[in-house]
């Protein structure tokens, strides 16, 4: 029997608006209007305003770690517009806050929780998603099951869930697009592909030519795109949401972007990242693009970006003052939602903020004074 | 003789076992470059080398399962998982190779790895940077379970663990990463696995604690009035306890609180009370006092200190103990 070749295959890298804002009109058909365009612009501005408001948050005390998401707002718009809202479901991990808030997240819950306050997690009935996960690469599997109960009942719908280059190393990540491919669930693998892991380059993390090609193993279509061009991000997810909700399961996308700033506040990239390299994903970013595109098209102007700037301020400082106004949270909600009825022996706890015997149970306490009256 | 912190005099160590044993390798995410989200491995990748100092993908059931098959090839691999949060996926790795390879193989294969692992909360971090895991491994055989609270016993601790033949794990309290530092010696030296330290010795009271709440226990001893006399120990290693340290002490003082970070429920505090029932049972004045967690999820930053055993509850329990 002579060799042969059993299996061969090919990754696409797809993109539609260049980072000069010059779009491939045929590629871009079917798929954002120039309104929609415009608007979600519009949304990046303000996200890219309330991410650096958040970064000084932190730097001035008033809020813990945060990850910025500067640089990444493409990735997160496109994908989670062509999301349908309030019909599929959005599993992030941290870095796509953008998406969240399309999909009716209020913005004050993100800070929220970076603020150490678990009611940033309190997701409302009304949203599809859940919390941002902290724990690398794990809430793929989550995702993975919440597609394959819409399989189980046959709901239209489906879920997008998001993870870094990093995560794609876990086991978990692993587990999770080998459940999805064999179960066939409506699942869409996004990869912001954004080139670090904390201080660990892409090339580093993987000897893969690309993330994508990991859902090859799988075999589950696998697919490269521009992830700070909103229209290749849109096109791919939106085909990728479309096939699953067919019933042709799950798909993985690649969208190559930047961490334009540190991994957290408590990271210093300049430590490790040539500063070269920043400057080179600076010219990429997905804000300089989309302006041009929008000026090219006589739909944006230094008057008007002057007045989303302002809007985004005021927006943005009403989200603050709302997750400043929030009072801290009574002692008593570390132990309320530990189960549904709370065990008799952490009621105890909880009504005394008490471990030790004696402190539950005072009566016991003064024992020796008693002890030496009645002897 | 040079003053440091914590982190410094853990670096020292690694830096100057990594001179003597070219076996010493150490591995995990951000160690190399960024010299870890700590700074902990800070300049060893400059020192010794990529191949010593390894930036490992971002997987920690990957980086503990390949240490065990480093230490098998006679490698003295010292992984780092970045916060105690991460242990999760490592925990099959740990709790069921690392521990068991002695026995199951009658001796054939040994683990000699230290698993470094920043712990504890009380620096305002995110979810799953503030959990104080040790009962988990300290109720898993096979595993030695140390907490140094000191930049002194840091060094020796780790020394001794690189060079103990079992696998171990070394918990660093982040709390005391940067809080003060002592003078540590240039050098060789260990402070031995088992061998908990009185801190303070006294007369009226054992408190038992190990980790950043040692320095809540001295607060405590300052709040009390100056007749009470309290005998502190830090156990310093918590698996395998020295148990003859605690039962020496309190044989003499007959009253015990044990503080823990970790919840209250299957804790160390519950194994030292029934270390001291049975063997000090004759001796006990009250009975003993856990301070610790609760039994509860740590919650998030904001609650954070509601949530530790800080120096005012310590007090109180210390009061109650006494009045008894």
């Amino acid at each position: 029997m002579p060799k042969k070749t059993v299996y061969k295959a090919t990754i696409e890298h797809i993109q539609i608006l260049d980072e000069d804002g010059k779009l491939d009109a045929s590629l871009a058909k079917n798929t954002l209007t120039d309104e929609e365009v415009a608007f979600l612009f519009e949304q990046m501005v303000i996200w890219r305003h309330l991410d650096e408001v958040a970064f000084k948050l932190q730097r001035s005390g008033r809020m813990g770690t945060y990850p910025q998401n500067k640089g990444q707002e493409a990735a997160a718009l496109g994908s989670g517009f062509a999301a349908k809202k309030g019909t599929d479901f959005l599993v992030p991990c941290y870095r796509e806050n953008a998406a969240l808030f399309l999909h009716g997240l209020a913005p004050h819950m993100i800070l929220l929780h970076w603020m150490g306050d678990e009611r940033g997690n309190q997701i409302p009935d009304n949203v599809n998603c859940t919390p941002i996960s902290i724990p690398i690469g794990t809430q793929m599997l989550h995702a993975t099951g919440i597609a394959w109960a819409y399989k189980i009942r046959k709901e239209p719908r489906c879920v997008v869930t998001y993870f870094g280059d990093g995560a794609t190393s876990e086991g978990d990540f692993h587990e999770a697009m080998n459940f999805a491919s064999t179960l066939e669930v409506p699942c869409v693998f996004f990869c912001q592909n954004n080139q670090w892991a904390i201080s660990v380059p892409r090339e580093v993390q993987m000897a893969s030519e690309t993330v994508a090609q990991k859902a090859l193993a799988y075999g589950m279509p696998g697919v490269q795109v521009d992830g700070n061009d909103m229209f290749a991000v849109f096109k791919a997810t939106r085909d990728a949401l479309d096939r699953a909700r067919k019933g042709g399961g799950p798909t993985f996308i690649e969208a190559v972007t930047y961490r334009l700033a540190d991994h957290t506040t408590a990271d210093d990239a300049k430590r490790y990242r040539d500063v070269k390299e920043v400057e080179a994903w600076t010219k990429k970013d997905p804000i300089i693009r989309h302006r041009k595109f929008l000026e090219s098209k006589g739909l944006w102007s230094d008057k008007k970006h002057a007045e989303i700037e302002a809007k985004a301020k005021k927006i943005v400082d009403e989200i603050i003052k709302t997750a400043e106004g929030i009072e801290k949270p009574s002692p008593a909600d570390i132990f309320n939602y530990t189960f549904a009825e709370i065990p008799e022996q952490l009621r105890v706890q909880r009504d005394t903020m008490r471990t030790n015997s004696l402190g539950q149970d005072p009566s016991q306490t003064g024992l020796k004074a008693q002890h030496a009256h009645t002897r | 003789m040079p003053e440091l912190n914590l982190v410094q005099a853990i670096n020292q160590a690694l830096a100057e076992e990594m001179e003597r044993d070219d076996r010493v390798v150490v591995l995990g995410e951000d160690v190399g470059l960024n010299g870890g989200v700590f700074r902990v491995t800070e300049g060893l990748q400059a020192k010794f080398g990529r191949e010593r100092v390894v930036d490992t993908p971002l997987a920690e059931s990957g980086i503990i399962g390949t240490s065990i098959g480093l230490a098998m090839a006679g490698m003295r691999p010292v992984p780092e998982i970045q916060f105690e949060g991460f242990l999760g996926p490592a925990y099959d790795q740990l709790v069921n190779h690392a521990a068991r390879f002695r026995t199951r193989t009658r001796g054939a294969i040994t683990i000699p790895m230290t698993v470094r692992v920043p712990v504890g909360g009380g620096i305002h971090a995110p979810e799953l940077h503030s959990d104080s895991p040790e009962a988990i491994y300290s109720h898993s055989p096979g595993l030695k379970v140390l907490m140094p609270s000191t930049p002194y016993d840091a060094k020796g601790m780790l020394l001794a663990a690189i060079r103990d033949p079992d696998p171990c794990i070394f918990f660093e309290p982040k709390r005391v990463y940067r809080s003060f530092k002592e003078e540590v010696p240039e050098g060789d030296y260990e402070v031995p696995i088992g061998q908990a330290k009185v801190v303070s010795e006294g007369d009226d009271i054992t408190v038992v604690t190990w980790g950043a709440t040692v320095f809540q226990c001295l607060a405590a001893m300052d709040e009390l009035p100056d007749d009470v006399s309290v005998e502190l120990i830090d156990l310093r290693t918590i698996y395998p306890m020295d148990t003859d340290t605690i039962v020496e002490s309190v044989r003499k003082t007959g009253r015990c609180v044990v503080v823990h970070e970790a919840p209250r429920t299957a804790g160390m505090g519950a194994e030292i009370a029934t270390v001291i029932q049975e063997s000090c049972f004759l001796h006990l004045e009250a009975p003993v006092q856990r301070v610790t967690g609760f039994d509860t999820v740590m919650p998030y930053y904001k609650l954070e200190l509601e949530y530790l055993p800080e120096s005012p509850r310590i007090v109180a329990a210390v009061r109650e103990c006494l009045a008894y």
